[in-house]
C-alpha cells in the first residue's frame, strides 16, 4: 500500500511539473503585435452585401469589446437577413482595436482576421472570434486559438502563419484606426450610416427603423 | 483493492490530460503540443463548449470525482465496502459514454483528431475496463455469499 501511495505522489509530481512546464514555454506570442507597423495600403475594410445597396453602414469594431461580441452574435444575424439580404444595406467592417490594458489582445485579433480575409475567410474568422468569445475573459496568449478559428475556417494555414508573423496587415489595421480617430470614434462598436453617425439603438430593430425611415424618405424625394 | 489502486493512478493521469486541455481552452497556454492542427480544430469548435463550459472542466470533475473515490475506497474504514465498486462502476460507465459521443463528434462531425482527447479516450476506457468487471464479480461475491 505504501508503494502505492509512493507512485501516486511521483505521479502528481511529475505531471504537475509537465503542466508547469507547458504553461512556461508558450507558442508565438500575441504580444508581437506593437511594434512600428507595415505601411497601409489604402484598403477600407471588408464589406457584406450588394456593391449596389443604397445604403452603407460601417462598424468600427474591437474583437476583444464584449459589447461587440454581443452585437454579433445577437443582432447582426437578424441583420444579415432583414437588411443586408435584402439589398438595402452594404456592411463595412473597420478596425478599432482600443489602446488599453484590457484589451491586449484587440490589435492580435484584428490581424488573425486580416489574415484570414486575405484568403477570401474574413466573416467566417470574425465570426469565430466573436463567437467563441470566452478568450478575451482571459487576456492571455491566444495565438494558438486563433490559429484553430482560422483553421476551422479552411484557410490554408502556411500562409496564414506566415500573414500573422510578418504582421502584412498591421499597417491597414493602423490606418484604419486613425481613421476611426478622425471620425470622433471613442468605443466600440461604433456605426455611420451613408457617412454619418448613426443615432439609434444598436440592435436589428433600431438599423431595421432607421434603415426603412431613409429609404422611405429617399422614396418621397423623388 | 487493486482495481481501485488501478483506477485511482489511471484517474489522476487523466485529471492531468483534461487540466492541460482546460488550461489550453481558458487561455492559459498558447497552443497545444499536439504535432498537428488538429487539437486546435477540434478546441475551437462549439462541441469544445456544454452549457456555457468548456468541456475539458467535465473532464476535470470527472477524473478527480474518479480519482477521491476511488481513494476512498482505499481507506481502511471503507475497504471492505461495496458501495465504491459499484459508484466508480456508474461513474466509469457514464464517462465512457460520454467520451464514446466526444470522439464520435471528432470523427464524424469536425473531421478532426485532438491527439490528447484521445489519450484521455484511452484512459477512460481502461478504466471502464477496471471498473466494470470489479462491479461485476462484487455482485457475483455478494449473490454466491
Amino acid at each position: 500500500m505504501r508503494r502505492f501511495y509512493l507512485l501516486l505522489g511521483a505521479l502528481v509530481i511529475v505531471g504537475g511539473a509537465l503542466l508547469y512546464v507547458a504553461g512556461k514555454s508558450k507558442g508565438g506570442s500575441s504580444s508581437a503585435v506593437t511594434d512600428v507597423p507595415p505601411a497601409n495600403d489604402g484598403f477600407k475594410g471588408y464589406t457584406l452585401g450588394s456593391d449596389s445597396a443604397p445604403i452603407e453602414v460601417v462598424e468600427y469594431v474591437d474583437y476583444e469589446c464584449p459589447i461587440c461580441a454581443l452585437f454579433a452574435t445577437v443582432q447582426f444575424p437578424t441583420i444579415r437577413e432583414q437588411l443586408i439580404a435584402t439589398g438595402k444595406v452594404r456592411w463595412r467592417i473597420r478596425d478599432y482595436p482600443l489602446r488599453i490594458s484590457a484589451h491586449p489582445n484587440s490589435r492580435y485579433a484584428a490581424l488573425a482576421a486580416e489574415c484570414a480575409g486575405e484568403q477570401g475567410k474574413f466573416w467566417p474568422m470574425a465570426d469565430s472570434l466573436f463567437l467563441h468569445h470566452d478568450w478575451a475573459m482571459t487576456g492571455k496568449d491566444v495565438s494558438g486559438l486563433f490559429r484553430g478559428f482560422a483553421q476551422g475556417t479552411g484557410v490554408d494555414l502556411a500562409t496564414y502563419d506566415a500573414c500573422v508573423q510578418s504582421r502584412r496587415y498591421a499597417g491597414r489595421i493602423a490606418a484604419s484606426y486613425q481613421e476611426g480617430e478622425q471620425l470622433g470614434v471613442n468605443g466600440t462598436p461604433t456605426f455611420f450610416v451613408n457617412g454619418r453617425p448613426y443615432p439609434g439603438r444598436s440592435t436589428s430593430d433600431g438599423f431595421k427603423g432607421y434603415v426603412d425611415s431613409l429609404l422611405a424618405h429617399r422614396t418621397t424625394r423623388r | 483493492m487493486r482495481h481501485r489502486q488501478v483506477i485511482a493512478v489511471l484517474a489522476l493521469a487523466g485529471l492531468f490530460v483534461a487540466l492541460y486541455l482546460y488550461f489550453y481552452k481558458i487561455g492559459v497556454y498558447g497552443e497545444l503540443k499536439c504535432g498537428s492542427g488538429g487539437c486546435e480544430t477540434v478546441q475551437a469548435s462549439p462541441y469544445a463548449m456544454l452549457l456555457g463550459q468548456p468541456v475539458a472542466l467535465y473532464g476535470v470533475l470527472g477524473y478527480a470525482a474518479l480519482l477521491a473515490v476511488s481513494l476512498l475506497g482505499l481507506h481502511p474504514r471503507w475497504a471492505a465496502q461495496r458501495w465504491p465498486t459499484l459508484l466508480l462502476a456508474v461513474m466509469a460507465t457514464l464517462g465512457f459514454a460520454f467520451t464514446a459521443y466526444l470522439t464520435s463528434l471528432e470523427m464524424l462531425v469536425i473531421h478532426a483528431w485532438c491527439r490528447w482527447c484521445l489519450g484521455s479516450a484511452v484512459i477512460i476506457t481502461l478504466i471502464w475496463f477496471v471498473a466494470l468487471p470489479a462491479a461485476l464479480s462484487s455482485r457475483r461475491l455478494r449473490t454466491g455469499s
